[in-house]
């Protein structure tokens, strides 16, 4: 994933600011789209070819009449689906993307289609080149199509509001400061997902941290479901104290 | 350390202060998000929203940059953002809009180009036609083995064509066709203009050429009595999306603004509606070709009538004298 980002200007005075995609979650976001339009133009072919009995040729009426519909869905899926869908297909939502216009707002309808007009450019001399091409050396990398609309392909965060609320419940409820609160939380998250040893080291440092006068051998000695325990308490609690380093200047709060 | 503290109990209850107001904006966004239109109200309380989340993402990234509550800030921003700037559905109005404005502004920005390209395919089309007719064998490069075949045996080869392939059939094929040699005659301005004047060109090379050919075997009247329906808009929309490539090229070559790019994105959307209007045409095109100029049901003159009829239509989607356009010409010209 790209780390680079883009700052807009606002009319509030705070910046906007995006986190553009790489080529790498571009071109994953296309090959998963590239599958669902292909799936779906192969399933219409083959229902038209074994249901129907047609001969999958241009030269007949019936062999034409099936291969219309699949055709227009493998080449329309884009421009269709990003009017539709805002910016967004199934595959840049699961590659977790969308497209915006350079000022961060929604791309528009005509800016969506022209930057689909341009994939005519962006394909050439196969397998999307220039366009990778493209994204490669452009400042917002940006591919022939982008350029021409004005838009932009960015990370859409999405989990980020969930745990913006996650955090507010958990502040409200517990009297860690704000980073102690998150390096718990999301300790506490991933805490399956650690080999026991790990966890349990970093879960001790975190409690030394978090409670500087507990007694050391007796955390050593605490097993790991008690450790786990101990930190969910910390975030349910109005017990614990901040975190030392606490360095962050909230005077003017 | 306790003024450390302190400050870090500040972070806390500020986040715990302002939680209420960000869960509102949570719910806010994602109403309107689902919504196809907005109150006057609800836009008030909205760009309201907006400036109280600036507030606090301005604060949020003093005070805590990394944390995970700025990043949500920030994606909660985002998304405000999106929704404030959202642009209003047009629907009919803007459907007029372009058509009254759009479409006859970019269009008369366009006319010295469409003329150039004229010019171009009109002077290719003669050199076609002077190569075929001084060095006949030439005419391999131009036309396919069977279009040679079908003419040497006195035939052209449209004839009999809708009893191979039904009207509906070859209008779809021929429409799309067109409309895909237009959209790359467009795009392919990108090139700094020069890919368009080669498919221009060669477009006019090929027609010169066929033309020369058929003459030869006395067929050209033949040939003139197949393309008069549906011909005069297919050249004229190809020469008209010939000259949008070229003022893409020369956007690039010549930029209006302080950026390529801009100018390139600039050009690119007061050009765009007049491509879509070629598409539009180019699909009653596909309809002609496919039910008319194949049919020998339909006299000379039904045909001359249907290809005049069609490109006056053309004409005046292009002018905007069919909608009574607002004087789109001084915004143009002060624009230049």
């Amino acid at each position: 994933m790209s780390d680079e980002q883009l700052s807009v200007q606002s009319v509030t005075g705070v910046d906007l600011t995006l986190k553009l995609a790489g080529p790498g979650t571009r071109s994953y976001a296309f090959v998963i789209d590239w599958h669902i339009r292909f799936l779906i133009a192969a399933a219409w072919l083959l229902i038209a070819y074994f249901l129907f009995d047609v001969a999958l040729t241009v030269k007949s009426a019936a062999g034409f009449l099936s291969i219309l519909p699949a055709s227009i869905i493998y080449f329309l899926y884009h421009p269709i689906l990003e009017v539709a869908l805002r910016g967004r297909t199934p595959g840049k939502r699961m590659a977790g993307v969308r497209i915006v216009s350079r000022d961060g707002g929604p791309a528009g309808t005509s800016a969506l289609l022209i930057r689909n007009i341009f994939r005519l450019v962006d394909s050439l001399p196969a397998a999307y080149m220039l366009g990778l091409i493209s994204c490669f050396v452009t400042a917002n990398r940006v591919r022939v199509g982008d350029m021409a609309a004005g838009t932009l392909l960015v990370l859409d965060n999405a989990a980020a509001e969930k745990s913006l609320l996650r955090i507010e419940a958990l502040a409200s409820r517990s009297q860690l400061s704000l980073d102690a609160l998150e390096l718990v939380d999301q300790l506490l998250e991933r805490w399956d997902s650690l080999e026991t040893a790990s966890r349990a080291q970093i879960a001790r440092s975190l409690l030394r941290r978090l409670d500087p006068a507990a007694d050391t051998v007796a955390l050593d000695a605490l097993a790991d479901a008690n450790l786990r325990a101990m930190l969910q308490a910390h975030l349910n609690s109005n017990a614990a104290s901040a975190m030392p380093d606490e360095s962050h200047d909230a005077a003017h709060i | 350390m306790t003024q450390l503290t302190s400050d870090a109990s500040h972070i806390r209850q500020w986040l715990v202060s302002r939680a209420g107001a960000w869960r509102s904006v949570v719910q806010h966004v994602a109403a309107l998000r689902a919504q196809r239109h907005a109150t006057v109200d609800e836009a008030l309380s909205a760009v309201e929203a907006y400036r109280g989340l600036a507030r606090d993402l301005a604060t949020a990234r003093r005070v805590a940059p990394n944390s995970r509550m700025t990043l949500g800030l920030e994606s909660l921003y985002g998304q405000l953002h999106g929704v404030v700037n959202r642009r209003p559905r047009g629907g009919i109005a803007a459907i007029r809009l372009l058509l009254s404005v759009d479409i006859p502004r970019a269009a008369h920005e366009l006319r010295g180009r469409i003329a150039a390209m004229a010019l171009l395919m009109g002077l290719s089309a003669l050199a076609g036609w002077w190569l075929v007719a001084t060095f006949p064998t030439l005419i391999s490069l131009f036309a396919s083995d069977d279009m040679i075949e079908h003419v040497e045996q006195g035939h052209l080869w449209t004839e009999g064509i809708i009893n191979v392939m039904p009207s509906s059939i070859l209008s779809i094929s021929i429409l799309a066709n067109n409309i895909v040699v237009s959209i790359l005659a467009f795009c392919a301005g990108i090139f700094l203009g020069l890919g368009t004047l080669y498919l221009i060109a060669v477009n006019g090379l090929m027609l010169g050429a066929a033309f020369a050919f058929v003459h030869q075997h006395g067929l050209a009247r033949a040939l003139f009595e197949f393309i008069i329906a549906h011909g005069p808009v297919e050249l004229s929309v190809i020469c008209i999306a010939g000259a949008m490539g070229v003022a893409l090229g020369e956007s690039i070559v010549r930029p209006t603004v302080e950026s390529r790019r801009d100018s390139f994105q600039a050009c690119a959307h007061r050009i765009a509606p007049v491509l879509l209007l070629c598409a539009l045409l180019l699909v009653g095109c596909g309809f002609i070709e496919g039910f008319v100029s194949p049919d020998p049901r339909f006299p000379m003159a039904s045909r001359v009538t249907i290809g005049i009829a069609y490109w006056l239509i053309l004409w005046t989607l292009m002018s905007g004298r069919l909608f009574r356009a607002p004087d789109f010409k001084r915004g143009a010209d002060a624009e230049n």
